[in-house]
């Protein structure tokens, strides 16, 4: 393609894609989608309208945010809105045909949607026209579903819309009409200013403006620059960039090459973690998708621009997120950081001035140009601007990828989207920032979300993972947990990070096996303070976040393991014991038979009991007892 | 593996991935012997005049290499915080008390599965996650896992 009008070609081409004259059915194909087992919905669902010779169109689509609904089949027929069945299996399949192909549809509808939205060409499309039968009217329609009312999907604005693997259907989204825009202006500065006038932050972690980044990377001296998309999202409980990856990969290809047009760069690299084997996948299918129609290459459009991506895959390392371990790793050499500065943006990869930014910020960038700086402007808190995805999981009703305009509330969050906590438990506390955030209480509940809030707080924004703790989560567990996996993780070069993370974990070893002694807390929170204060890049840095937070906010639990050996809320197995209640015990046995130590006697229909000396904690027992008669004390 | 056939594969893979860097090389050495044999490592570092704890810092430093043979069948339990806080670590647990592996040990002495944590599959909305060489599980319990185990058997 050398012209808009070939891209307006592509478009319409798109268009009949998204909405054909037959009917078509989506299957969710995200990771999330294949873990509730939509492939085994998607083949069975190509047999099935084989046998029955229907004239449909089989999709995939990406996730569309409710993964814990997953598998996800939409049906979108001609005249009717789009109707989403959940929880889909290969069984279920047959019925939803048998239906269509009588007219109608399984009336096991979960939502409906009416119009699509065309974020970027600021549009709607309504999908039904006629007189729609009252079953199909009487179900609720997404956006007032209580899970997505309060959203505003802007870098998920295509996930769950569109065939990932379809770049025509990307543009009949208004994909690479940005590109088109900025190539056709010619002004790398003027790009550069948009940006930095939407006062965009990062959102890896740091929340540094981006357009500042891409201004000194523009200005640095040296002839190569280069630009990066950092992929390789590791923080635990985090997911989003997972979802763009797999469910929009064209977004990011779009914004990186905006980006590249405005810094200066003609290459570019995206570094994916080998944990996500599907993002690669499709990635790779819109590379070569984009490099057919020449727009990666030489001269695209026509403008005298060349640009080229290369994926990276990662090895394992939670810490080349940090970006300068990144840019070691891409060299080839094991991912240890750099003191900064020289920040990447003036001297980054192989020596050369370069941008990273991650998958979120990356996908921002399309809607940005096309909706103006001041559009942008309209979303959020005074300095923190745009959206922000939230990956809402743990222990919360509604599970899934959230994406609100920041400045909305935990509460918000956690009771209006999340619907609150799972069988009655009570809320205890938000964890934010992976490990190198923190656990946010329930009396700040009502904390507005953005940057600054949560770092107010104790905690960061990170890359976005919000992970909800009931009564039944033991803070220091969660410390531990998190010490545990940054002791894994640390690269090892310096002596604060390296040793002190140890001893820390080695503390909380201590106190969650009845051992720890009173004057462990102070000697955390020094060892912490000195870890903080000593280590070289932000993986030391934060690492004492998630102990200083419980510490903070938590103090009663520390103590009840340490004065009381005992672990309030049942986790810690040194602490605690399994037994059964006579009352909820019905005898059924079930028990009995999962226990792998054989460690539960009892007479049929009479209630059994657990034998402590044999009993390892494994929890198989508390798995099966639908009578709720095992008690953790 | 003959020397010499360790010899060709390295030549093959050296010439396929001019232009990658040495973890990209490392990778398709692992993904051919299901590991990283350490004749294979010293050859690779002769011929790429590269120091060999050069080679073998890269090895160790990165989660995915293997310095000892795997099984045929990888068992990925996540720990991430979503599956740490819905007990993943029990899941852990029960793969090897299925396998008979002991706490240390994590490749089963038949080769024919290796159980291993990992840090967050990016599936937290389904957690606990256990992930079987290319197939994801959601929503794991221990039951469950036993049950799926034996279709790798």
């Amino acid at each position: 393609m050398s012209s808009l009008k070939d891209l307006e070609r592509l478009k319409a081409e798109g268009m009949n894609s998204l909405f054909p004259s037959k009917t078509k059915i989506m299957v969710g194909m995200a990771t999330c989608g294949l873990a509730a087992g939509a492939q085994e919905v998607w083949q069975n669902l190509h047999q099935e309208v084989k046998k029955r010779k229907i004239d449909v169109l089989v999709k995939k689509t990406g996730c569309i945010g409710l993964c814990q609904h997953e598998p996800l089949v939409d049906i979108l027929k001609p005249g009717y809105p789009r109707i989403t069945y959940d929880r889909m299996t290969p069984e279920k399949v047959g019925e939803v045909l048998d239906d269509l192909v009588k007219g109608k549809f399984k009336k096991a509808i979960m939502a409906r949607i009416d119009q699509e939205e065309f974020l970027l060409d600021d549009t709607r499309t309504r999908y039904s026209k006629g007189k729609i039968p009252a079953y199909i009217t009487s179900i609720l329609p997404y956006k007032r579903l209580p899970f997505y009312k309060k959203q505003k999907r802007v870098a998920l604005r295509n996930c769950g819309f569109l065939d990932p693997e379809s770049i025509a259907e990307y543009v009949a989204k208004g994909g690479y009409f940005s590109l088109v825009q900025v190539l056709r202006g010619g002004k790398p500065e003027k790009v550069i200013s948009q940006i930095k006038r939407s006062k965009l932050r990062g959102r890896g972690g740091a929340g540094f403006l981006a357009g500042v980044k891409w201004e000194v990377c523009r200005n640095a001296d040296g002839d190569g620059k280069y630009l990066i998309c950092n992929a390789d999202e590791g923080d635990p409980g985090a997911y989003m960039d997972r979802s763009i990856l797999e469910g929009d990969p064209h977004s990011i290809i779009e914004g990186m090459l905006i980006g590249g047009f405005a810094i200066g760069a003609d290459q570019g690299y995206i570094y994916v973690r080998e944990e996500y084997p599907l993002a690669i996948e499709r990635l790779q299918i819109a590379l070569t998708q984009a490099q057919e129609e020449d727009l990666l290459g030489k001269n695209i459009l026509d403008s005298g621009f060349d640009f080229e991506i290369e994926i990276c895959r990662g090895a394992g390392a939670f810490v080349c997120g940090e970006e300068t371990a990144l840019i070691q790793s891409i060299e080839g050499n094991w991912g240890e950081p750099k003191p900064r500065p020289p920040f990447p943006a003036v001297s980054g990869l192989w020596g050369k001035p370069t941008v990273i930014n991650n998958v979120e910020t990356w996908a921002n960038i399309p809607v940005i140009i096309a909706k103006g700086a001041h559009w942008f402007n309209g979303l959020g808190t005074s300095r923190s601007k745009g959206t922000k995805v939230f990956s809402l999981v743990g222990k919360v009703n509604n599970i899934g990828l959230v994406e609100v305009p920041m400045g909305i509330s935990l509460r918000e969050i956690v009771y209006e989207i999340g619907g609150g906590i799972p069988n009655g438990r009570k809320f205890k506390a938000i964890q934010t920032g992976g490990p190198s955030g923190g656990c946010i209480p329930k009396n700040l509940i009502d904390l507005p979300v953005d940057f600054d809030e949560l770092k107010k707080a104790g905690s960061i924004m990170g890359s976005g993972g919000m992970i909800v703790m009931d009564d039944r989560t033991c803070m220091v567990d969660v410390a531990k947990y998190f010490l545990s996996f940054l002791e894994d993780e640390s690269c090892g070069k310096c002596v604060p990070c390296r040793v002190g993370i140890r001893r820390m974990r080695e503390m909380l070893e201590d106190i969650t096996s009845g051992r720890g002694r009173e004057e462990d807390i102070d000697y955390l929170q020094q060892m912490a303070e000195a870890v903080k204060e000593g280590s070289l890049c932000g993986l030391g840095k934060t690492a004492p976040n998630p102990v200083l937070t419980t510490l903070h906010y938590f103090r009663d639990e520390y103590e009840a393991h340490i004065r009381g050996k005992r672990c309030p809320a049942g986790v810690c197995k040194p602490l605690i014991i399994y037994s059964i209640d006579p009352e909820n015990c019905t005898g059924c046995g079930v028990c009995l038979r999962v226990c792998p130590q054989g460690a539960i006697s009892g007479r049929k229909k009479k209630p059994h009991k657990i034998i402590p000396s044999k009993c390892i904690k494994c929890g198989a027992c508390f798995e099966v007892c639908t009578f709720g008669a095992i008690v953790i004390t | 593996m003959s020397s010499f056939e360790d010899a060709r594969i390295v030549d093959e893979i050296i010439k396929k991935n001019e232009k990658s860097s040495l973890i990209v090389i490392l990778q398709e050495v692992q993904s051919r012997y299901n590991y990283l044999p350490e004749q294979v490592l010293t050859l690779l570092s002769e011929r790429l005049g590269v120091p060999l704890i050069k080679v073998f810092s890269l090895a160790t430093f990165y989660r995915s290499f293997s310095l000892k043979p795997r099984g045929k069948n990888v068992i990925k339990v996540c720990l991430g915080t979503a599956c740490h806080v819905k007990s993943g670590s029990n899941l852990l647990e029960k793969a090897k008390r299925d396998l008979n592996l002991s706490e240390e040990e994590v490749t089963t002495r038949d080769l024919g599965f290796t159980v291993e944590k990992v840090r967050c599959l990016g599936c937290c909305s389904l957690a606990p996650v256990v992930r079987i060489n290319e197939d994801t599980y959601g929503s794991m319990t221990q039951g469950r896992l036993s049950k799926v185990l034996k279709n790798y058997l």
